[in-house]
């Protein structure tokens, strides 16, 4: 398969599986209304469903806002009745915070729900956290006009995961894009095969996490890497030759140098039978590696694993640590055919707060030092480097790319398809409130494997249009051309507006 | 090896209901009754719970609601809302924000530490302690599990002078003398407090407490009277009166003394010492430009204890002050320079209000620290500051329960502790002595960002 001729699956609806989605503006009618339907044909957004006694603003998340008052089809301007009122939703403040603003949120629900970017006034590029990816923008050439259409259908967004010029197989994805390893057990099995499933869909990979390899995946083997983490909870051999990439973990950007540990709550009889432990009792996923002292060792492993599957590529995902550039040579020269640096700003399912704030460094951060230190070491085209922890859109995905990245690996932004609320309580309790982490067998029940799988194509197609948007902005035929190209960059602290020729974006 | 520090903690319930981020706006106009949100949806049974607080009429759904927006979104007839609570805002200020607070309500209700899912949620990074992170080490140190505890990680620390070599006789005898030291098992003492309500129960609580850590409170000489007294051997007196009136015998009682810096803090430390030649004297001197020559001078002249302090917003005294943490880095780098660094105690305090602040200013040079407000803060305080006006305390910390506070302080410093045992346990350092300036193991936004951002939008 050579991903110039892989074809994209399409995009289907994906409404909220809540009644009442959330969005930015709240449209109210009032008893003045006649109910004479005008607002439901004036408005293209589909924001009205006819109702008995009055329309009804099911869909007000989908609304412009008093923006639209430019519009001839504004409704509030236009109803005979002036019964429409169109206001801030008094909720939308309390959504998120700094890295996920509410309105990043309700930005990539739309793409999971429609498969394009938001109409609506909606910043869902950035987060408001003052710095990195938020205070970095791309540098586009001014329009020049002839943009023809169609002219970026061309562009290509795949990129070769084995650059080693090994024997093991290439391996192509069609988008610079995998999804990160959550555990069965972290999430739901309906939550784990929407991912797998939609990785499958698109030609990518999704890991397992380090919680086993439950069977219900075993229909999408070659879309999965599987992981190797410090506790092993779930390796075996079957599973590692059962894949195309394996994964050595020895950190997680949120809790770097700290272990994993699952709460007993969430250690159902099928999560401890995955992980051959005890239901009800809680796991720890050690720190580090008990077997790995040097980068000696760390090759051992490898070996090991390429000794077991002969095809396999292996994966090595690290954390951010002052000399993270050391450890990415390591990894080269233990033979790894991919790195991942996962930041300090990635996700977990659960992780004290002092590790997710103060350890390691963030990815905008670790991933210009790793690109440069191998591109000085002469070795950086013969490793693929794949950045994690903290990118939560196209736009950082671009910008990480440009800084030097091959590809990404996401987590979050997955969840947040899923209509994960980032409430910050996937820890406790039952697990997640919406169905998303957790293994009760009820709240497992809220979420529809098909719709959680087209969730998660329809965003992904989103991000893959915006790349490609960049990219032919930028005058470039592939992604591969962005690799390191900071000079497309601007940081807002270090260069004004007048300063540079183009838009920045 | 010294028997392994463990600070015991239990649950020491709130007085107060919490104040939340958030809190519920629900229309009861129009309610269908269908008690959708009470049967189905909230999953913390929080509706269930529902519960009015009489003192403050606060009403449980705020505090018990975990945002899932569950309710909000299912509602039949939109009718529930949540929005921002404005005295959550109103809590502290800029420095003592009300996640600060929070968290250390938090903390001290319950002795464990803050954990959470999903990825971190806040700014990038900040101004003071928030410009830095620290290490970690992927694979090549000892093994270590952090809280979880398989190799002991020490947060001991020692005050006092120390020696920088031994002399012997000629019968193998030590003959050079070694100055009294102190160990502490948690690097930090409790400081005076900036502004608190009148009375004893306050510094009843940081003494209580300071015994229970094997720790210090440091306790003004003026405001020692027949209860506090009781306490001497916990605490550290700052003489800020007549030195002559602290006769020999209540010295004896003590383990450490603080002198303020002022013309001659020699002269007083060679009085203490000539009375009670056990006695550690510590010289308090705020921090500012000038206080790294003024510490070489010091040190030089046989201070043993420096306590370095900054105002309650970590900043020196000046026009234009630095935050202590920059500070600390000058004076200990300048110690270091002249190799006397490690001669005498550093100890930083002023601004420091989370755990990892004291992981932070130990990096920059400190040995310790000391701590005021958060104390405050574990026993329900607001940072309001009504007490400096004289108005009174709205939660009533003048006649705060004494034993329930030292619990309330004891909890929060476990906290605190395992903290620093996972930042510790992540940088593969075994000892809370080791950390003392390791910058190398920290990574100072400065550095990054002109090493990475400011090259951005230039070509080669």
């Amino acid at each position: 398969m050579t991903a110039n001729h892989f074809h994209f699956p399409g995009i289907k609806k994906a409404p909220s599986r809540f009644r009442n989605a959330l969005g930015k503006y709240r449209v109210t009618i009032t008893k003045a209304c006649t109910n004479c339907g005008l607002c439901v044909d004036l408005c293209p957004y589909g924001v009205y469903r006819a109702g008995a006694k009055r329309p009804k603003a099911s869909c007000d998340h989908l609304c412009l806002g008093p923006s639209c008052s430019k519009n001839d089809f504004y409704c509030t301007e236009r109803c005979p009745e002036k019964a429409i009122r169109i206001l801030p939703n008094p909720s939308f403040e309390v959504l998120g915070d700094r890295r996920w603003p509410a309105e990043l949120l309700a930005g990539t629900w739309h793409m999971a729900e429609t498969g394009t970017v938001p109409h609506q006034d909606l910043n869902y590029k950035t987060g408001n956290s003052g710095g990195g990816f938020d205070k970095i923008r791309f540098i586009l050439p001014k329009k020049n006009g002839n943009g023809s259409p169609g002219a970026n259908e061309n562009i290509a967004t795949a990129i070769e995961l084995n650059r080693s010029g090994d024997i093991r197989p290439r391996v192509t994805i069609p988008v610079p894009l995998y999804l990160g390893g959550m555990s069965f057990g972290s999430v739901s099995i309906v939550t784990m095969l929407s991912r797998v499933r939609a990785a499958a869909a698109l030609g990518t990979f999704c890991c397992t996490g380090e919680g086993g390899y439950p069977e219900e995946l075993m229909d999408y083997d070659d879309h999965i890497i599987t992981q190797v983490a410090t506790g092993l909870f779930g390796v075996r051999e079957e599973t590692i030759r059962r894949v195309r990439i394996v994964e050595f973990k020895y950190a997680q950007g949120a809790k770097p140098g700290l272990g994993g540990h699952l709460l007993g709550d969430k250690v159902t009889p099928r999560v401890a039978q995955m992980r051959e432990a005890v239901a009800g009792s809680a796991l720890f996923s050690p720190f580090p590696f008990h077997s790995v002292y040097s980068v000696e060792d760390h090759k051992k492993h490898v070996d090991w694993i390429k000794e077991i599957n002969k095809k396999a590529l292996v994966s090595v995902k690290v954390s951010t640590p002052t000399d993270v550039d050391m450890v990415a040579v390591g990894s080269y020269y233990a033979g790894a055919h991919i790195v991942q640096l996962d930041g300090s700003y990635g996700g977990t399912g659960a992780a004290p707060d002092i590790a997710k704030k103060n350890i390691a460094m963030p990815i905008e951060y670790a991933l210009p030092k790793v690109h440069r230190f191998l591109l000085a070491e002469g070795i950086r085209d013969r490793i693929t480097i794949i950045a994690s922890g903290g990118i939560r859109s196209a736009y950082d995905m671009a910008k990480i790319i440009a800084m030097g990245a091959d590809g990404v690996c996401l987590g979050t932004a997955d969840l947040v398809a899923l209509e994960c609320i980032r409430c910050h309580h996937c820890e406790s309790g039952r697990g997640c409130a919406r169905g998303i982490a957790t293994t009760d067998g009820e709240l497992t029940n809220l979420m529809e494997l098909e719709w959680g799988t087209q969730r998660i194509i329809n965003m992904y197609s989103a991000w893959r249009a915006q790349l490609v948007h960049i990219l032919g902005r930028l005058g470039m035929r592939s992604v591969t051309e962005l690799v390191g190209r900071f000079d497309v960059l601007a940081h807002l602290d270090y260069i004004k507006q007048e300063e540079v020729e183009g838009e920045l974006d | 090896m010294p028997p392994k520090y463990h600070i015991e903690t239990s649950q020491a319930p709130n007085r107060f209901p919490k104040i939340t981020r958030s809190g519920i706006i629900a229309w009861e106009e129009g309610c269908l009754k269908c008690a959708r949100c009470v049967k189905k949806d909230c999953i913390y049974q929080v509706y269930e719970k529902r519960d009015l607080d009489d003192r403050q009429m606060l009403d449980s759904l705020d505090s018990a609601c975990m945002d899932c927006f569950r309710c909000v979104q299912n509602c039949p007839n939109r009718l529930i809302h949540k929005g921002l609570n404005p005295a959550y805002r109103a809590l502290g200020d800029h420095y003592w924000t009300p996640e600060i607070i929070s968290e250390l309500w938090f903390q001290a209700e319950s002795g464990r530490i803050p954990v959470s899912g999903a990825g971190y949620g806040g700014p990038f990074s900040g101004p003071g302690f928030d410009a830095m992170w620290t290490d970690m080490s992927e694979i090549v140190r000892p093994t270590r599990d952090g809280i979880h505890g398989r190799e002991y990680i020490s947060t001991t620390v020692d005050i006092g002078r120390k020696a920088m070599a031994l002399e012997f006789g000629p019968g193998g005898e030590i003959v050079s003398r070694t100055p009294p030291v102190v160990e502490i098992p948690l690097p930090v003492i409790f400081d005076m407090l900036p502004w608190a309500p009148p009375g004893d129960n306050i510094p009843l609580s940081f003494l209580y407490g300071a015994r229970a850590l094997g720790t210090f409170a440091i306790v003004r000489q003026s405001a020692i009277n027949p209860i506090i007294r009781e306490f001497l051997p916990y605490a550290i007196i700052y003489v800020d009166g007549d030195p002559g009136s602290l006769h020999a015998q209540m010295l004896r009682s003590l383990k450490i003394i603080e002198v303020p810096d002022g013309e001659d803090p020699i002269a007083l430390q060679k009085r203490f010492k000539s009375m009670h030649p056990e006695l550690v004297v510590m010289i308090r001197l705020r921090l500012s430009p000038g206080a790294r020559e003024r510490s070489l001078y010091l040190i030089e002249q046989g201070a043993e204890v420096l306590h370095l302090v900054a105002d309650e917003y970590g900043l020196e005294g000046g026009s234009d002050p630095l935050f202590i943490k920059e500070r600390m880095k000058d004076v200990h780098l300048h110690l270091v320079d002249r190799g006397v660094r490690d001669q005498v105690t550093l100890i930083g305090g002023g601004g420091i209000a989370m755990a990892e602040h004291m992981a932070k200013l130990i990096i920059c040079g400190a040995d310790a620290l000391s701590i005021d407000i958060p104390l405050l803060v574990s026993m329900e305080c607001r940072v309001c500051r009504r007490c400096k006006e004289g108005i009174s305390c709205p939660v009533g910390l003048d006649d705060v329960d004494p034993l329930w506070g030292s619990l309330r302080i004891r909890n929060l410093m476990a906290a605190w502790h395992s903290q620093l045992l996972e930042i510790l346990g992540a940088m593969g350092i075994r000892e809370a002595r080791r950390l003392r300036g390791e910058m190398g193991r920290a990574m100072f936004f400065e550095d990054l960002e002109k090493e990475i951002f400011a090259t951005m939008g230039k070509r080669g």
